[in-house]
């Protein structure tokens, strides 16, 4: 079955049974694989995307769901906020092995959409789902605060 | 030639049974998906009828609202009515894993939203339905008797709002209640049937809508 989804602002028709998970279709069908497998019961973040604004893990998100909504990936994301975090993630040096961190990024993206000077307990709680078996957290905690304070 | 009569009278015979009790299953089916007809017990919620030899109104009303309490108070409704901001979760509940709460909407935590893993609907493990999020914190119902959330449920400050006859409507017809029913497969559902429990709901409005004491425990 065909279903056509807008990823990063462009429309893909891909063939794929309607119960699908997102992150299937991002990574073996589009080859968007910038977004991550880590458990597959939403579990962990590392999957974390956008669907019409808001942050969606991608491994528990049926295809048939998203047909005309706006869906944003890692490989896509922009925006003032984008900006700041990527700056700041490059700046700080957060990832360690990295694997969990398009989810980090995209988690931090959205909580400073909402939250413009977010206080440690926000960033608790807004990235509460996003694991890092690193242990980068007080990395992670220190860059969202960097970048909050360079959106201003 | 006798027993070719009696070979037509039994085949006559057959064919209008036959007719009469596919009459019958149609009756049947037409009155147990009415609105109006008395509904029978189903997954251990008793019907209408079973409360019918308590004379007494209040007192029916009463029994009845302990089938009432048994979907409110079960874990599938009640992990999401929590006292504090976190939601339980499973058959025995547990703080919801990961770490949610119920932000300034009872949608969650900016970033962290319910519907950053909860769907339109079920998807395997993960339950899902339209517009799933916490009730609100005057709906909390953890820790509480069935007489207090009976309390609770009929008034207008702790309900959002609602008439009995909203409230009837919405443990009728709301998408979220019937979630109730329908738990993904490892999720045990609430009694009943949503049908039937919008039915003893309505019958328990009707009567005037009795609450039990509220220092009676289940």
């Amino acid at each position: 079955m065909s279903i056509t989804l807008k990823i990063n602002g462009k429309e893909h028709t891909v063939d794929a049974s309607p119960d699908t998970p997102l992150l299937w279709v991002l990574r073996d069908h589009l080859g968007l694989t910038g977004t991550k497998f880590g458990c597959g019961v939403a579990q962990c973040g590392a999957c974390t995307v956008h669907v019409d604004g808001n942050t969606r893990r991608a491994c528990v998100a049926p295809i048939s769901g998203l047909e005309g909504k706006e869906i944003v990936t890692i490989e896509g994301v922009e925006g003032p906020e984008a900006d700041a975090v990527r700056e700041a993630w490059k700046e700080i040096d957060v990832p360690q092995c990295g694997y969990c961190q398009a989810g980090q990024i995209m988690s931090a993206i959205k909580l400073l959409e909402k939250k413009r000077d977010p206080s440690d307990e926000d960033i608790d709680l807004g990235m509460s789902g996003n694991i890092c078996r690193c242990g980068t957290y007080m990395r992670i905690r220190k860059a969202i605060k960097q970048a909050a304070g360079d959106l201003g | 030639m006798k027993r070719r009569t009696i070979l037509s009278s039994l085949v006559v015979f057959a064919v209008i049974s036959a007719l009469a009790v596919a009459g019958c299953d149609k009756q049947k089916n037409k009155q147990t998906t009415s609105q109006d007809a008395p509904l029978a017990a189903v997954n251990g919620m008793r019907s209408l009828q079973d409360f019918s030899s308590i004379k007494d109104d209040r007192e029916r009303a009463l029994a009845i609202y302990q089938e009432i309490d048994a979907v409110l108070s079960h874990p599938r409704c009640a992990n999401c009515h929590p006292a504090g901001d976190t939601p339980y979760q499973g058959n025995i509940p547990k703080p919801h894993q990961p770490l949610v709460v119920r932000g300034e909407d009872n949608f969650g935590a900016p970033g962290m939203r319910c519907g950053t893993c909860h769907g339109e609907a079920n998807f395997e493990n993960v339950p899902g339905k339209p517009s799933w999020h916490l009730a609100p914190r005057e709906m909390a119902w953890e820790g509480k008797t069935p007489g207090e959330i009976c309390a609770q449920i009929k008034d207008p400050e702790r309900n959002g709002g609602k008439t009995l006859a909203q409230l009837t409507e919405h443990m009728q017809h709301d998408a979220l209640v019937s979630y109730g029913w329908e738990p993904p497969e490892h999720l045990e559902p609430v009694p009943g049937s949503q049908a039937l429990f919008g039915q003893l709901f309505q019958a328990w409005v009707d009567a005037g809508a009795p609450c039990p004491p509220a220092e009676k425990t289940r």
